[in-house]
């Protein structure tokens, strides 16, 4: 963002000051992930910078912390991690499934009240989840689902179709129905022709719904918060009562391998939604 | 039109007209037996769910079914001099049944929410009621105690007849139906939940307020960069977006904690005395920092995907025709963004409205909003219909706003990412 050679003064001091408050504004965003990193490495028990670490002393750091995370007797981050995967995976199959057959019955034209079931779908994704919690506690308490595997996983569903529904809405506006038509024409039958045709241009959209799945159900706590008894305990509700009670480095420990999660999500993110714009032919 | 052209026929002799109706039809029930199997499963786990919440909030079946006969003796008593014998002889039924059936406490729970002194009343009862003789059970009850002879009460018994109450929702709001029935408001020093509403109100909106300032600049330099750096830039926004709420919680609270990084940095630079450091956490600020700097990706995204479709070439036009720099932002490119303004500040702020991990955890006592009231009786005094109630408030607010947003933006305009 050169400035050209004729500004004016006070618009030059104008612009570097504009330049001054993005900088902030983007290290306000991003600085404090990244305080994380060295303090997971501290070799003491305290969540500060000790003087050795700020004098960058090797023997001020340390893998207590992910030793701890891994092999420590007391800590239930092994089971929690198990939980968590497996009710997040099944959680986005469950929403992928389906959000993407009721994304292309929403988005055929002749879908009849269009604007009110949309509302419905996403629904979940606008009330606040302290609410949708305590609604889908009395539904699962009531089912006898409470504090068991398929209850959360249900609760992720719902909580997940909206993110799924929206992103594969999305990407079937862009969708050049002919290929269908001409797929029936041939004799393809609509099985045959969602799974050849339908599928592998939208699937970018199907994707990228589901890492927003994953992620929902992966970092959910409100709602486990209310459903989960202790054989279902989950990452986040670990990290939860462990800033409740008390901060030890460990919780850094787990906090520094989610963020590197988070950004391989974030890296296939992009990739796909890149991919995605380039099949549907939108340059920017 | 004659009716030989006006009929069409197709191949098998039908006419198109009717042809047609039936393949649109089709394709309806074609299209809406895709979306069936999600609706199905929202409105049995979801929707309904919600609808529970409502009967549970309002539902007050509880007295009315340990006190049947009281309440149809009651029917013809209009409240106004003590009730006749037979509604005494009612209550002394009722009342030896729920001690039978180990139910007393609870009714006596109940009544004193009602009107206090009920307690120990009924518990001098249940002792006396066991020698109690047959036959003119008013003068026996009332003789039990000074408050049983006292109409007062048995208008507080009456008062819990109906199957159906607002006390939940007034309770919510600080109010309460007193003797005349009238709603008035608690006592200044208790209206608690007013003062949580106020505060969830003003953190939602300075939130929303400090997250456009903050977002506007940005997505602007992202919108105006060219796409290599905006790309990288762009980063900084969704790494945060993608990262689990709870890790950015723990990292402001290491940082904001008493011993924590932004305290000792202020110590360096002399702003505050080693001794004397500010309490970042645990009160209203801890909330405010957090809270916008989780959300301010919610706010950037919805502005950046509006300012990207806005030509440069319009700046450039309106410099050369005069306009000062100034002016032509304030007057050609700041008008062309509200669509995004008012997206991002609806979203920002029906999510601040309804936050609860943030505040639960940084908050303190003075920092927390109406979610965590809403657990707070969820998990620790187990009382699900006022619970519910709070919810259902906090739910309409939502919703209205919700209805906001889709006049002005569209549900669909929705971008994620």
């Amino acid at each position: 963002m050169a400035l050209p050679k004729y500004t004016e003064p006070h618009y030059r001091i104008w612009h570097y000051v504009y330049i001054f408050i993005c900088t902030c504004v983007f290290f306000f965003l991003i600085a404090p992930l990244f305080v994380i990193f060295p303090l997971s490495f501290n070799a003491e028990e305290f969540l500060s910078f000790s003087e050795g670490m700020k004098n960058l002393d090797p023997d001020a750091f340390s893998l207590r912390w992910y030793k701890d995370m891994i092999y420590g007797t007391k800590n239930p981050w092994g089971l929690a991690a198990k939980n968590s995967f497996i009710i997040a995976i099944f959680a986005t199959l469950g929403s992928v499934l389906l959000g993407t057959v009721a994304a292309l019955g929403l988005s055929s034209r002749h879908m009849p009240y269009k604007g009110l079931i949309m509302a419905t779908l996403i629904s979940p994704m606008i009330v606040p989840l302290i609410i949708s919690g305590v609604a889908i506690f009395f539904f699962m308490a009531k089912a006898g689902l409470a504090a068991t595997h398929t209850g959360i996983v249900l609760a992720h569903i719902i909580l997940g179709t909206p993110f799924v529904v929206i992103t594969v809405t999305a990407t079937l506006s862009g969708f050049d129905h002919s290929v269908t038509r001409a797929a029936s024409s041939l004799g393809s039958d609509p099985v045959n022709t969602f799974m050849k045709i339908t599928l592998p241009l939208i699937l970018p959209g199907v994707i990228s719904g589901g890492l927003f799945a994953f992620v929902t159900s992966f970092d959910e706590v409100v709602v486990v918060l209310f459903l989960a008894g202790l054989e279902n305990t989950t990452i986040p509700i670990q990290m939860w009562t462990g800033l409740r009670e008390q901060l030890s480095p460990t919780i850094l420990a787990v906090a520094t391998c989610l963020i590197i999660l988070s950004t391989l999500i974030l890296v296939t993110a992009e990739l796909l939604r890149r991919r995605s714009e380039r099949l549907r032919g939108i340059n920017r | 039109m004659s009716s030989e052209t006006g009929k069409i026929l197709t191949t098998d002799g039908i006419p198109l007209e009717v042809s047609l109706k039936k393949a649109e039809r089709k394709n309806k029930i074609k299209a809406f037996l895709l979306v069936a199997p999600l609706l199905l499963f929202l409105l049995i786990t979801y929707i309904f769910p919600i609808g529970d919440m409502l009967m549970r909030s309002v539902d007050d079946k509880m007295v009315t079914e340990m006190l049947p006969k009281t309440f149809k003796s009651m029917e013809k008593w209009d409240g106004n001099e003590m009730p006749p014998e037979e509604v005494f002889e009612a209550f002394y039924l009722d009342f030896q049944k729920l001690v039978e059936e180990k139910r007393d406490g609870k009714l006596s729970t109940q009544l004193n929410y009602t009107k206090n002194g009920f307690k120990s009343i009924l518990k001098k009862l249940r002792r006396k009621a066991k020698n109690f003789e047959e036959g003119n059970y008013k003068d026996q009850i009332m003789a039990v105690h000074k408050r049983w002879a006292d109409v007062e009460y048995w208008r507080a018994i009456k008062r819990r007849a109906p199957a159906f109450t607002s006390a939940k929702y007034l309770k919510g709001m600080d109010m309460y139906k007193n003797e005349e029935g009238e709603i008035v408001s608690v006592e200044e020093d208790r209206r608690i939940h007013r003062v949580l509403w106020l505060r969830t109100l003003e953190i939602a909106f300075f939130v929303t307020l400090l997250c456009f300032l903050m977002a506007y600049p940005i997505a602007h330099l992202l919108a105006t960069l060219p796409m290599k750096y905006s790309n990288l830039l762009m980063i900084c926004v969704l790494l945060p977006f993608w990262t689990s709420l709870l890790v950015r919680t723990a990292s402001w609270m290491i940082l904001l904690q008493q011993q924590g990084v932004v305290n000792d940095f202020f110590v360096m630079i002399g702003l505050v005395a080693d001794d004397n450091r500010p309490e970042m956490m645990y009160n209203k600020t801890g909330t405010y920092v957090a809270m916008t700097q989780i959300l301010l990706p919610f706010m950037v995204l919805p502005l950046y995907s509006v300012m990207k479709t806005i030509s440069p070439s319009l700046m450039r036009a309106g410099k050369s025709l005069g306009g000062t720099p100034f002016v032509t932002f304030w007057k050609v490119y700041f008008p062309l963004t509200i669509p995004g303004i008012g997206a991002g500040c609806l979203l920002v702020f029906i999510l601040a409205i309804g936050y609860y991990i943030t505040p639960a955890l940084v908050g303190g006592a003075s920092g927390t909003l109406i979610s965590n009231q809403i657990a707070f009786h969820m998990k620790s005094t187990l009382d699900w219909s006022f619970a519910s109630a709070m919810g259902l408030m906090l739910l309409a607010g939502v919703l209205a706003i919700y209805w906001v947003y889709n006049k002005l933006v569209g549900i669909d305009n929705i971008k994620l990412g």
